[in-house]
């Protein structure tokens, strides 16, 4: 069974479309990017999944079933820039927020959900930092305890939005690892992804957006220059070229090359 | 001492204590959503809700009064919503013109108000600064029947408003009702407001909203710490204040509540360790001469 399966998607920020006809599925146990220029509707993706964003149109299935019905199954780790870290709160208490949806109205965190957490904290290695404040830590152990708030979810797939962003190789490295122990324990991982050179070492099914969905499926039969060029509209559009240099600049923008190609690879 | 026997100290101290305690635990979450000017905005707007409560039923009962007040403060908070969503006027904007046109109409509400030859309408110029001295005993009562459920349900959802004051949208993600709850902390401001409108007026009642909780930031990194230290500031100044003005010569209450608050927020903004602006320069310059050392 899909762990995803997005038909017909469409959204919409007052007349304006951020996200056209979206149509999608992942595989339970795929770890899975979704790449695209700024404006995109990556992020808009992520949040029309988890109800976050109305659709104008379209339906969304976790596991075969709408989202409000399947909650639990979901983890979720929004833009490290989405919150106000000079909050009063410590690093244990945020990770105990991931519990909070199986906890109920009235019931409040305890000994259980603080060992969760702690645990959790131990997988990111942020656990001697539990009793801080989260506004001393830096941006890639920001990073790391929404990873945490979202482990103790214990949930079967997980959205993260940009989890690299801003964090530093080696705190990248070790999100890396953590994306593919929970990919090895069978859990379905979609993430909001930058960086074109990594796509190829990091996942193994990528999702080209703008707008529109431009190519879905696994990174070998779909991440093509064809297709990257198809979705950036040759403002920028490299692959395999030697590293750091490489951004040559390819195309002017036929869009219409690129969606041929998006169409063969999606043709399984 | 004076406070202890006399029957009206006793009373104007408890009301205001109250006051503090209740205005400073909401303050915290006002503050920590940013809608420290929404508390303000709905303040002034009680005016008119109060002056048309009494237009209404011609008498001076403390729970209609507030009732209306209540209302009107909700109703700007409703129209600062439709506002927002349907034109292309900006919250802040929203915000000045909303607290201007209901104060504005208020204050015309007042002196119309005035211009009656009955007695009964001498005291709701009182509801602009307030009148601590005022105070007797069914206030008070009204003031904790509207302050002791508030502070029940916020002990109750506590986990709720925690973590929409924090992340909304996680909170969505995770299936909590965000817009319901917003709209449920939002009514229990106006709680708060409604409750220290007799004790510190229309015109200041923001500053017992906000001072507490940015006072009570300065001390601690946790919100439950925050929100009790919020409370015990908010009912010192309340009380201290109150009794000031109402052994006074006709101070009017609302001010020197505001003044007390100033002084434990100035202390605070100066000297409270790791935040206080002191703290951090001597951190700066010690940090500066050890290299050297």
């Amino acid at each position: 069974m899909n762990a995803l399966d997005i038909t017909d998607l469409t959204v919409a920020y007052r007349d304006k479309p951020v996200l056209w006809d979206i149509d999608m599925s992942v595989p339970a146990g795929t770890l899975m990017a979704i790449v695209g220029p700024n404006g995109a509707g990556k992020t808009t993706l992520i949040k029309a999944t988890l109800g976050l964003v109305r659709p104008a149109a379209g339906q969304t299935l976790i596991f075969g079933r709408p989202y409000a019905e399947q909650r639990r199954l979901v983890g979720y780790v929004p833009q490290r820039g989405s919150v106000d870290w000079d909050f009063p709160t410590s690093v244990l208490d945020v990770v105990m927020m991931g519990r909070y949806g199986s906890l109920g109205w009235l019931r409040r965190p305890g000994q259980r959900e603080r060992a969760l957490a702690l645990e959790a904290l131990e997988k990111v290695r942020m656990a001697d930092f539990a009793s801080r404040q989260i506004s001393q830590l830096s941006g890639g152990q920001q990073q790391r305890v929404f990873l945490a708030r979202a482990l103790v979810q214990d949930a079967q797939i997980y959205f993260m939005d940009e989890p690299f962003q801003g964090v530093d190789a080696v705190t990248e490295r070790a999100i890396v690892a953590l994306l593919q122990d929970l990919r090895a324990s069978g859990k379905t991982v979609v993430v909001v992804h930058h960086d074109l050179q990594t796509v190829p070492e990091y996942f193994d099914w990528v999702t080209l957006i703008n707008v529109r969905r431009i190519a879905s499926g696994p990174v070998a039969e779909v991440f093509t220059e064809a297709n990257l060029r198809a979705t950036y509209g040759g403002r920028i559009a490299f692959l395999g070229h030697s590293e750091g240099t490489g951004d040559r600049v390819l195309g002017t923008g036929k869009r219409g090359l690129g969606t041929e190609y998006a169409e063969t690879a999606n043709a399984d | 001492m004076e406070l202890f026997t006399d029957y009206t100290l006793r009373t104007v101290a408890l009301g205001a204590a109250l006051l503090g305690v209740v205005s400073g635990v909401l303050g915290c979450f006002a503050v920590l959503r940013r809608q420290a000017l929404l508390g303000d905005a709905m303040s002034h707007a009680a005016l008119p809700g109060i002056a048309l409560a009494f237009m209404l039923t011609g008498r001076r009962e403390p729970l209609i009064l507030l009732v209306g007040a209540a209302l009107a403060a909700w109703l700007a908070a409703l129209l600062l919503l439709a506002i927002t969503r349907t034109t292309r006027v900006k919250e802040d904007s929203g915000l000045a013109l909303l607290l201007a046109v209901f104060f504005g109409f208020g204050l015309v509400l007042l002196s119309l108000l005035q211009q009656r030859p009955d007695a009964a309408q001498a005291g709701l110029k009182s509801f602009l600064f307030g009148q601590a001295a005022a105070l007797v005993e069914r206030d008070v009562v009204a003031m904790a029947a509207l302050g002791l459920p508030a502070l029940l349900c916020v002990a109750l959802l506590w986990k709720q408003f925690k973590l929409i004051s924090f992340d909304p949208e996680y909170a969505a993600s995770l299936g909590m009702p965000v817009g319901l709850l917003g709209v449920a902390l939002t009514t229990l401001i106006v709680v708060a407001i409604v409750i220290g409108l007799q004790t510190v007026g229309v015109v200041l009642m923001s500053a017992m909203l906000v001072a507490p909780a940015a006072a009570a930031r300065q001390w601690t990194d946790r919100l439950g710490v925050m929100v009790l230290l919020a409370a015990a500031f908010g009912a010192t100044s309340g009380v201290v204040g109150a009794l000031i003005s109402a052994t006074g010569r006709g101070l009017s209450t609302g001010p020197t509540i505001v003044l007390c608050m100033a002084v434990i927020t100035a202390v605070s903004l100066l000297f409270a360790p790791e935040r206080g602006i002191l703290w951090r320069r001597r951190r700066i310059a010690l940090s500066e001469r050890v290299p050297g050392a």
